[in-house]
């Protein structure tokens, strides 16, 4: 790591958003609560009372070293660990007030809610077009105008529609690996959730490509709170409104990214982000 | 030196092409043979004429196809009580087709080479093909109409021809008139009959139902009889012409031209001729029905009920074997229970097929099938309907021979479909039942396909238990015609591997079989290569539409 440009790794903060510095999370509107979450895969403790408050229309980083659960807490918002046997899960995540682990939550609509890309470009084996459709049929739309629309819509926001727009109705799997991560987010947009979880979308992808998911992200912001994990710390003080840090299951801190990259209040964060460990 | 040359591991190399080397010749040795053999059993061969000193030293005449020669040892011929004059330890002897069953009582015999004193082949020669009795071998005299003489010596060929060209035409019509107007007649009357019997089953006494009924009857009884008229008519048509035929060793017989299906000189036929001969032979063969107990003929209703039999089984197994493969795989929980049944599963396909045979008799033709009669056919009890071999029973015990082999690809082809698709599909807001539907399924598709595969393949050559539960020596009907429901699923049908046996091992004349044995698995050969590559088709396409993920 690059030490005599100080705690920053390497980045210029004078070139990120200002705006940034006003940021208060208690001035947020919050869009998901977490309270005193724990996870256990089996006996091991994966999660330890996790409390955290995302905002709403914000970029939320979660970063922090491989198997710190950062991954796992993503998952928890979309309920994604269901599908893992032995994952055992107490306390609340609030989503609009409403605890997404009670009883009467339907997963398929609380996932409708909230969208994910995962981390590796997952588009199924159909059309650009289809790939996009897919959620919107699952809801029972099949009539054409209203998914031409939708696909149109939800590939601008992408920034994908000028690229493919000529090619709708071949096969997702000729794509580049950016393009198909930017088509993973299309079918995210595409059935408009609330929030967006991120899992390391831009991890298999080259720089390039990297930059573009990362422009999109910040332009997505505006219509959808997002939550984002990084192993990249750039990307995460590109990015990110807020940042939390994660280690072993805790969360170390959490706070908005210009404190947390310039002023971290723990030695921990402070050490993972100069690049002492991790 | 050696020891080194072991290390480098060559060794091995030259093994493991040897034994594919192996392997590859004895499959091509295989096809050859059957391909070879079965091929040329369509193909006119020369009759020769032979003087021969006969085994009491009288000079005698033969006519006939040689069929096959052998050496014997002297010794074996002159302890069979034949005088044989020569010093050689080994002499050769032909196996002739001399034909003429009714007049001779035997097909073939054996004569020996040294006894032979000329050999020709003149151009007169004809061989006609009968519908009984076999071939013909021998000379055309005159042609008789009603009892006249119409055509002598030379003219008496060309005439036979114009005949048997207007008998074979008399016949078609006959056929298609018992198969097809009358058999209809036929069917609507057993039905008349079983509907009469289901009324007097339900204790209906009206007698106003039954007059219907017996009205329809009385119409169509009297559609018969005109039919039958028209019948009698062409019958006396066909009986028309006669010939009069000389045998080898002089004899004259005469015979109705309406049994003979053709008649041809083969000395003087050209190539062209032989070859043209040859296409319509093959032609009848798989077009036609068999005549003469399963030896002569074609054998279409062979090819017929074992594609049909194998489509049914597809039809039946694949969706049985994809639902079982998908539980086990995507929602039974996986612990021991699952272990065993899958171990269980794994070791059906070990068991031998007559034991599914015995099983399909048991359970699905006694028990099922003599349910379903009780239950819903009981007005043509006591004679079965479904409570006897049928294409449905041994389609369903052929599926179920075949479900673990779909029941475990299908499993595999689940298993690699990768986890973060279904995740993508879950994170849109799919259920477990939408992402297995639009997403899972349709990728593992191919796997299913290869699964259908191997189970055709073994399907379409399984005999021995379809001789338990519903393949016959000959089925009077198709189990799919014109007549409401067309797919007679309760009927019995002819199998290609069935008819090898049959023919081959059964047949009161083995010798004149033979050839059709080895033609009948040529094309059961073809018949399962062709399943196949259809299979392998789809499949290829299935593949290039899901290419998997992997980059």
């Amino acid at each position: 790591m690059n030490a005599d440009k100080g705690i920053t790794h390497g980045i210029n903060l004078d070139d990120l958003q200002r705006e940034r510095q006003r940021l208060n999370i208690d001035e947020e509107e919050i869009s998901l609560k977490v309270s005193d979450l724990n996870l256990y895969y089996g006996d091991s403790q994966a999660l330890k009372n996790i409390s955290i408050k995302i905002p709403k229309n914000r970029v939320t980083a979660f970063i922090g070293p491989s198997g710190c659960g950062k991954s796992t807490l993503l998952r928890c918002f979309n309920r994604m660990n269901d599908l893992i046997d032995g994952v055992r899960i107490d306390g609340s995540i609030e989503l609009q007030d409403e605890n997404i682990f009670n009883k009467g939550v339907n997963v398929a609509d609380l996932r409708r809610r909230v969208g994910m890309v995962f981390q590796k470009p997952n588009p199924f084996p159909k059309s650009i077009y289809e790939n996009v459709a897919y959620g919107l049929r699952i809801q029972g739309i099949n009539t054409r105008r209203i998914l031409d629309e939708a696909v149109e819509k939800a590939l601008k926001g992408a920034a994908l529609w000028d690229e493919v727009k000529d090619r709708l109705h071949e096969s997702a799997m000729g794509m580049s690996g950016g393009q198909q991560q930017r088509l993973v987010i299309a079918r995210s947009i595409a059935i408009e959730p609330e929030v967006m979880l991120l899992d390391e979308p831009a991890s298999a992808l080259d720089p390039i490509s990297t930059l573009k998911i990362e422009e999109l992200i910040y332009e997505l912001k505006s219509d959808y709170t997002i939550v984002i994990v990084t192993h990249n710390m750039q990307q995460a003080a590109r990015v990110s409104d807020y940042t939390a840090f994660m280690y072993m299951g805790d969360l170390v801190e959490y706070g908005d990214t210009n404190t947390i990259f310039t002023n971290p209040g723990m030695k921990q964060t402070e050490d993972y982000i100069t690049g002492r460990y991790g | 030196m050696i020891k080194q040359w072991v290390k480098s591991g060559n060794p091995w190399i030259w093994m493991t092409a040897g034994a594919v080397s192996i392997s590859i010749l004895m499959v091509v040795g295989v096809l050859g043979l059957v391909t070879v053999k079965g091929m040329v059993y369509f193909w006119p061969n020369d009759v020769i004429e032979i003087k021969h000193k006969s085994a009491e030293g009288k000079q005698q005449n033969l006519v006939g196809e040689i069929y096959d020669e052998e050496k014997v040892p002297v010794q074996r011929i002159r302890d069979a009580g034949i005088k044989i004059e020569t010093n050689d330890e080994y002499v050769t002897r032909y196996l002739l087709k001399t034909g003429n069953r009714d007049v001779t009582g035997a097909d073939f015999r054996w004569v020996l080479a040294a006894n032979f004193i000329a050999q020709e082949t003149p151009g007169d020669l004809v061989v006609v093909e009968r519908r009984e009795w076999g071939n013909q071998y021998g000379r055309v005299l005159a042609l008789k109409q009603n009892g006249k003489v119409v055509a002598e010596g030379e003219q008496a060929w060309p005439k036979l021809q114009e005949s048997i060209q207007r008998v074979v035409g008399l016949h078609k019509q006959t056929r298609d008139l018992e198969k097809g107007d009358i058999g209809a007649i036929n069917y609507e009357l057993e039905k008349l009959r079983l509907d009469r019997r289901r009324l007097e089953l339900d204790g209906v006494t009206d007698p106003q139902v039954f007059g219907g009924i017996k009205e329809q009857e009385q119409e169509l009884k009297e559609k018969y009889s005109k039919l039958e008229e028209k019948l009698t008519e062409l019958y006396r048509e066909m009986q028309r012409d006669t010939y009069v035929f000389e045998v080898m060793d002089g004899k004259k017989i005469e015979q109705s031209v309406s049994k003979v299906v053709r008649a041809f000189q083969p000395n003087v036929m050209g190539i062209t001729g032989k070859l043209g001969h040859y296409a319509e032979k093959v032609w009848e063969f798989v077009s036609d029905d068999p005549r003469e107990a399963n030896t002569e003929g074609g054998i279409f209703p062979t090819i017929f009920g074992t594609i049909l039999m194998v489509l049914i089984m597809a039809v039946l197994v694949t969706p049985l074997g994809v639902i079982a493969a998908v539980y086990l795989r995507e929602y039974a929980k996986q612990g021991p229970l699952t272990r065993t049944i899958r171990i269980a599963v794994n070791n059906l396909a070990g068991v031998p097929s007559i034991v599914y045979g015995v099983f399909g008799l048991g359970f699905f033709v006694y028990f099922l099938g003599g349910s379903i009669d009780e239950l819903f056919f009981p007005e043509a009890l006591p004679a079965p309907t479904f409570g006897t071999g049928g294409i449905m029973w041994a389609s369903l015990t052929l599926a179920l021979m075949t479900l673990p082999v779909v029941i475990v690809s299908t499993e595999e082809g689940l298993s690699r479909v990768p986890r973060a698709v279904r995740e993508g599909s879950l994170a849109l807001g799919a259920t477990k039942a939408e992402t297995l539907w639009r997403t899972v399924l349709p990728m593992a598709s191919p796997a299913m396909m290869t699964g259908l595969i191997l189970a055709v393949a073994r399907a379409a050559g399984e005999v021995a238990p379809l001789m338990l539960v519903g393949v016959v020596k000959l089925a009077p009907s198709m189990p799919l015609d014109w007549n409401a429901p067309f797919l007679h699923l309760e009927r019995k049908f002819m199998h290609l591997g069935f008819h090898i046996y049959d023919v081959g091992f059964q047949s009161p004349n083995i010798e004149a079989a033979r050839p059709l044995v080895y033609a009948t698995a040529l094309l059961l050969v073809l018949v399962i290569i062709v399943l196949n590559l259809a299979a392998i088709a789809i499949r290829n396409r299935l593949r290039e539409k899901y290419r998997s993920l992997e980059h």
